[in-house]
């Protein structure tokens, strides 16, 4: 392993679906001979697709993290019961003495999501403004990504267990609340801001989009 | 177009090594980046296997409660479907969406086609629309959600327990093997599939 070439550098690209390696002379957007789909160099339009989605992923994290994701109501709640937002959700299994639930949903409500927005707009101005050899823990970064990143569903999918089980008619009962709409959708835009990012950009030259 | 099958490109840093013979348990890692290329996890017969077993788990987990409580003598439970159904009874509902998607439909369909691919596969053929198939299940699979599901019902459980008297059901363990399944069924062994049988056209 001596000369390292990358595919873009002796004129070939490879299939996104099935990985065949074909020369790039006019493969640009004819279909691949092997499985039949679009043969791209890059992703379409990426570094645009990307910003966009996590930007709207940013406007959302506001609401997520400020309005209630759920209201729950016990027998003997005079004030009409309560609403939890995410942050109260951690505080109250801190509270419980449940540290290590706390700190789980600590990491994938609240550091997770706000971790994502840092990594992938540095690693989108790397690839606008600089390009060239990368050092082996800036593709790590990414990598991390799309392996973390949906693990934020985390306290979605706890809302849903949670409303649909705790449904005991004038006694206690539990409701989901917007907040988690909103929450739910910056994981879901914060993933596809991910997916549209195409690692290989960080390596090309700039000005590309 | 001339076409390289003895080769590979990185899908992180587009750097381009030989496609090699792997042994059974063997990864090949990028060079430049370090990414798995190329990964021989499982043989045919064992991927067929993995596939049919996690197509049981999952009808068990989806037929039976995730969790049920109790409280002075009246009782309450859900399935996953029913987690799904409270979402959308409120203002929510375009998330109930999402969350069907992410713990049923999808999960649902990877097993459908991998069990589709792999049974044809064990004759040594491609099956019926294997290429649209393998597209669909390489589209699928950074939405399919099982793993997150499974710790959710660990944290509802921790998080309802000081209020009520909590069991876990019988889904939860097969909501277990099937996170456990799912994952071991990564789909780089299932992209190995296009290289292990060739088309016609070949």
């Amino acid at each position: 392993m001596n000369t390292i070439a990358r595919a873009a550098e002796i004129g070939c690209l490879s299939c996104r679906v099935c990985g065949l390696v074909c020369e790039n002379a006019n493969a640009e957007g004819s279909g691949c001979p092997r499985c039949g789909s679009i043969l791209r160099r890059r992703k379409p339009a990426s570094m645009t697709r990307a910003w966009a989605l996590l930007t709207a992923g940013l406007i959302f994290y506001v609401p997520a993290n400020l309005l209630p994701v759920m209201h729950t109501q016990a027998l003997g709640d005079s004030n009409g019961g309560e609403d939890s937002t995410i942050m109260s959700g951690v505080i109250e299994f801190w509270q419980n003495g449940s540290g290590d639930i706390a700190a789980l949903i600590f990491v994938a409500s609240i550091l997770i999501p706000s971790t994502k927005f840092v990594i992938l707009s540095t690693l989108l101005l790397m690839a606008q403004f600089t390009g060239g050899r990368r050092s082996v823990g800036v593709i790590r970064l990414y990598r991390m990504l799309e392996v973390i990143g949906y693990w934020s569903m985390l306290d979605v999918l706890v809302v849903g267990l949670v409303t649909a089980v705790v449904q005991f008619r004038g006694v206690s009962e539990a409701e989901p609340r917007i907040g988690i709409l909103f929450f739910g959708l910056v994981v879901v835009l914060t993933m596809l801001a991910t997916l549209s990012f195409d690692p290989r950009l960080l390596w090309d030259r700039p000005t590309r989009a | 177009m001339r076409t390289y099958p003895e080769l590979i490109a990185c899908v992180s840093c587009d750097t381009v090594s030989e496609r090699r013979d792997l042994r059974r348990g063997e990864l090949a890692l990028c060079s430049a980046c370090g990414a798995v290329l190329q990964r021989a996890r499982w043989n045919i017969q064992q991927l067929a296997a993995l596939s049919l077993s996690a197509a049981f788990l999952f009808i068990v987990a989806n037929a039976t409660p995730m969790i049920a409580i109790d409280l002075g003598g009246r009782h309450s439970q859900t399935t996953l479907w029913g987690s799904v159904l409270s979402l959308a009874d409120h203002i929510t509902a375009p998330l109930a969406i999402i969350v069907a998607l992410a713990i049923i439909v999808l999960p649902a369909l990877q097993i459908a086609i991998i069990c589709w691919l792999s049974l044809f596969a064990l004759g040594g053929r491609r099956a019926p629309w294997f290429n649209s198939l393998m597209r669909a299940w390489e589209s699928m699979h950074a939405w399919s959600m099982v793993e997150v599901g499974m710790l959710a019902i660990l944290v509802s459980y921790v998080k309802m327990k000081s209020l009520f008297d909590v069991q876990v059901g019988i889904g939860v363990w097969a909501m277990a093997g099937l996170a456990v399944l799912l994952t071991a069924i990564a789909h780089r062994d299932v992209r190995s599939l296009w290289f292990e049988l060739q088309s016609d056209a070949e």
